[in-house]
């Protein structure tokens, strides 16, 4: 039952072949966006410009685990066979570095001049349920807090989105204990999942289905969503590991002082990779940066993390004076006071942190360290 | 601010002349630079003999014989702010090296003539002799931070410069990590940032010529490295380069050449 | 806990204006308080933006300076008594010192107000016990000269105060109109020299002195955390009930709306959060240090 040429039905499945994924791109091109899909470079899959399908990261795959990752092989074609890797969109809505304005001297002080340089309208294509998570849990800090930043927002408004269902979880993955995958649920325009010779569409918007116009789909067989579901459960059940997030906020609120965080910190490097890497975190520095003449200066936005101590430092001094305190920082933001700020967890279970992390200290296991060491002295009646 | 234009001299002591190098490389910037300051002395640019005092002294190189003591004593004396440039003058440097073996065992083998040889027993940073107002880490020195300082000080603040893992700046660069994606043994988590992130963005991991960044952990890198199946003689050879002298790298490279 | 799920309302309008945009303002006076320390009187530039500054006892701005960059810096006059909006500022840090030089009739940058004010209306009926440490008066001096202009609203106003020397006191010229208006006053020096023969010894300590019905009291406290910390629990032992201790903080303030992530203490951002807090918000996260 063919149905190609019309436009298809929001809210229904279509079985496209998967080298039509090729004519998407190119009509996105076409259409103005800037299509931003993995991509292979520096050893990793990462997150860059695509124009053509063959720039895709077809046939290879990621090992993961705690401080390590490795690109390899795989015995199929599969397009998005791998994980998350080392970049997340966060690039692309909330830039490392941006000039937010600059500052002429004029006779009588200073005038601001904003910066007009146009902003791309992106499409991002395989993005995952755990990174759409991230984004939405962005959009609570930029555009739906006391202040709208104009900056995310121009980047965030139009964007296109292809999501893909994880076929493969990376043994740092715990989405499912975040309750934020492997299967997208909402946020995107079209959102894929791969069969061996095919993908499974899901159209979930107008600009989606006009995406398809023209495109040799098919409708979806009970037996293909029956094959897309299996994709996802399998996805699900392979997922190796979990953090328990019963009652998290108080548990680590509770325990501010516990010697887990002694023993942490005897690991951690403060190198802040984990916060770079994750698709939530959203500290930055403002910093002024004025020309040798001293009269123009730029102020520029850039990337920052709780574990850079100048992030708590005061002409007094520092705060979180040591690595101990950065790390408890850092834990306590995401899992707890996160959810007292945005009323979500800012941890998607995405593993980059863990994977990512130079001495693979891992978000799981110091949760856990903390949860049995606090649930046995309960136990034992001891403060 | 004072209308007069600020007076700085650029000092050399044991080193390698590439932090002046470096200042003599900001060629453009130094045309309008010096329109604001005054470069009063700078043997590498202008002949003039030293005299007078200083608003600002760039002092490059190790203290290492005893007239250069004596030298250092003078040009703080003369200056109001003294900025050191590079690892020779932070931490002593490369020549360094043989802060780990006893004073006259190099003179010995390398000249023929070794009682003509008269230097300190050994190669130390400025500020084991002198207060230090400032010290620009590197070997060499990063330009722009250079610069960044300066006008800093003409706008009349307090010059900062970050002291942070070089990692933070790495990731802002959206480059992948050589240590997670292929086992390199790259030292930024522990080297504090400054040089641009070079070595990153080619592929190749940091062998900190910047030295330790604030609050370093080397013990927890070291153990990763050791994990990757690094030998003991090569996490030594990393923490004892440019920065031997920083007490955390040297302790941790004492412990990795005991072993 | 699960986490609770909030409905994300439509994209906000587009185009607002960038909130780390600084207006220029003209230094009016410069009044020298103690040794490194004085006060700037600020007027914004533009007339009506000035006429229309509104602001609470209790709030900062960021004060910026071409070049270098912001500092956020309590505000230290009283709303509605006098044209231009004073800033007690200790040149410590990268951008005050530059402030040290500027000149009446310089312009800087501001932006602002920010943060939360001290709760004036809770005070009403009454005792007030301010106590202060160092250039923590500075936020509290807009609250002490509010309340003494309405006086019979409040019943006891004791303002217990400290600095390391006696030429750290703050604005010692205004204290004898102070008490004259009714407030009581006791003043404390950790080191005393020889033109000091009053009080040595740590604020907190002069808590001891000074008798209040805690059923019919509210504090507030504003100086160096360790001091905080210290009259907070006193306070609390002294039978006040967290919910009437209010206490002002300082953290790392870039934004000053809550973006920046640099100010958090627990859940909460000190820029919009705070910097004034109630001590039942916020003392759980307080009391671990370096949190």
């Amino acid at each position: 039952m063919p149905m190609s040429g019309g436009v298809p039905p929001i809210g229904q499945a279509v079985v496209l072949n998967k080298t039509d994924l090729g004519a998407i791109i190119e009509q996105l091109w076409q259409a103005g966006y800037t299509v931003i899909g993995p991509t292979i470079a520096q050893g990793a899959i990462v997150f860059d410009e695509v124009h053509r399908l063959d720039q895709l990261p077809i046939g290879w795959t990621d090992e993961q685990e705690g401080g390590t990752y490795r690109l390899k092989r795989r015995d199929d074609k599969a397009y998005f066979g791998y994980a998350v890797g080392p970049h997340s969109w966060k690039k692309y809505l909330f830039p490392p570095r941006l000039s937010l304005f600059s500052l002429q001297k004029t006779q009588d002080g200073f005038h601001v001049q904003q910066n007009q340089e146009p902003v791309p309208r992106y499409a991002f294509l395989g993005i995952r349920s755990c990174d759409l998570h991230a984004i939405e849990i962005q959009d609570r800090t930029f555009l739906y807090g006391p202040h709208v930043d104009s900056h995310y927002q121009a980047r965030r408004e139009g964007v296109f989105i292809i999501a893909v269902n994880c076929s493969k979880a990376a043994p740092t993955c715990f989405c499912t204990s975040m309750q934020t995958g492997p299967k997208v649920e909402r946020g995107f325009d079209l959102a894929l999942t791969e069969l061996s010779e095919s993908f499974v569409v899901e159209v979930a918007t107008p600009r989606g289905a006009d995406l398809l116009t023209g495109l040799p789909y098919r409708e979806a067989t009970g037996e293909d969503l029956g094959a897309a579901a299996r994709v996802v459960r399998d996805t699900a059940s392979s997922m190796k590991r979990h953090m328990d997030t019963y009652d998290l906020p108080e548990l680590l609120y509770n325990n501010l002082e516990h010697p887990r965080w002694d023993d942490v910190a005897k690991r951690c490097l403060s190198c802040t990779n984990c916060t770079m890497v994750c698709p939530t975190c959203f500290c930055h520095c403002i910093e002024e940066v004025p020309d040798l003449d001293g009269q123009r200066a730029e102020r520029i936005r850039l990337w920052d993390s709780c574990f850079n101590p100048a992030h708590s430092y005061m002409a007094g001094g520092m705060i979180r004076s040591d690595i101990r305190a950065r790390y408890r920082q850092w834990l306590t933001h995401k899992l707890a006071s996160w959810i007292d700020q945005y009323g979500v967890s800012g941890c998607v279970g995405c593993g980059r942190c863990i994977t990512w992390c130079p001495v693979a200290i891992d978000i799981t296991e110091e949760v856990a360290a903390i949860r049995s060491d606090a649930d046995k002295r309960t136990k034992e009646g001891s403060p | 601010m004072t209308t007069r234009k600020p007076r700085i001299g650029v000092f050399k002591f044991a080193s390698c002349d590439g932090c002046q190098l470096t200042v003599l490389d900001c060629e453009d910037e130094l045309l309008d630079l010096a329109e604001r300051v005054d470069i009063a002395y700078f043997l590498e640019a202008i002949r003039r003999p030293l005299e007078g005092e200083f608003d600002i002294a760039l002092v490059e190189g190790s203290v290492y014989t005893p007239e250069q003591e004596e030298y250092i004593r003078d040009i703080r004396q003369r200056s109001r702010f003294l900025i050191t440039l590079g690892a020779c003058a932070a931490q002593g440097g490369i020549q360094a090296l043989r802060n780990f073996t006893p004073p006259d065992e190099y003179p010995r083998v390398v000249y023929a003539l070794p009682q003509y040889i008269e230097s300190l027993a050994k190669s130390r940073p400025a500020s084991d002799y002198v207060p230090v107002d400032l010290a620009l880490q590197g070997c060499p020195i990063n330009k722009q931070q250079l610069l960044r300082v300066l006008v800093q000080m003409l706008l009349g603040s307090k010059p900062r410069v970050p002291n942070h893992a070089l990692c933070l700046d790495c990731k802002r660069q959206n480059i992948v990590c050589v240590l997670v994606a292929q086992g390199k043994p790259c030292m930024g988590p522990i080297t504090t940032t400054g040089c641009g992130v070079l070595c990153p963005s080619y592929d190749r991991p940091c062998y900190s010529c910047f030295g330790p960044a604030y609050q370093p952990n080397p013990s927890s890198l070291t153990r990763r490295f050791a994990h990757l199946g690094f030998a003991p003689h090569e996490i030594q050879r990393l923490l004892h380069g440019y920065y031997s002298q920083a007490p955390e790298f040297r302790e941790e490279g004492q412990r990795y050449a005991r072993s | 806990m699960t986490p609770q799920e909030v409905r994300l309302q439509p994209f906000p309008p587009a185009g607002l204006p960038d909130p780390y945009c600084p207006e220029p303002a003209v230094i009016r006076s410069i009044e020298t308080e103690t040794p490194g320390v004085a006060t700037f009187r600020l007027e914004l530039q533009n007339a009506s933006r000035q006429r229309m500054y509104r602001y609470q006892p209790g709030q900062f701005n960021m004060l910026f300076i071409f070049g270098v960059g912001e500092v956020p810096i309590s505000i230290s006059s009283t709303p509605g008594e006098q044209a231009g909006i004073d800033h007690t500022v200790r040149f410590v840090g990268t951008v005050t010192r530059v402030m040290e030089r500027l000149r009446p009739g310089d312009v800087l940058g501001l932006r602002g107000p920010y943060g939360t004010g001290w709760p004036l209306e809770q005070a009403r009926g009454q005792d007030v016990l301010i106590v202060a440490g160092g250039l923590g008066l500075a936020p509290l001096r807009p609250v002490i000269q509010t309340l003494l202009a309405r006086r019979s609203q409040y019943r006891r106003l004791l303002l217990l105060y400290g600095s390391r020397q006696p030429m750290d006191l703050l604005y010692q010229r205004e204290y004898a109109g102070w008490v004259q208006q009714g407030l009581e006053l006791m003043v404390t020096v950790d080191r005393a020299d020889q033109s000091w023969n009053g009080r040595v010894g740590v604020v907190p300590a002069l808590l001891s002195r000074v008798s209040f019905d805690p059923t019919q009291t509210i504090a507030f406290t504003c100086g160096p955390e360790v001091m905080i910390r210290f009259t907070v629990y006193e306070l609390l032992a002294r039978r006040l009930s967290p919910e009437r201790i209010y206490l002002s903080i300082e953290r790392n303030m870039q934004c000053g709306v809550g973006l920046c992530g640099r100010c958090q203490l627990g859940p909460y951002f000190v820029c919009k959060d705070g910097p004034v807090f109630a001590f039942n918000r916020i003392g759980r996260f307080i009391r671990p240090e370096h949190f």
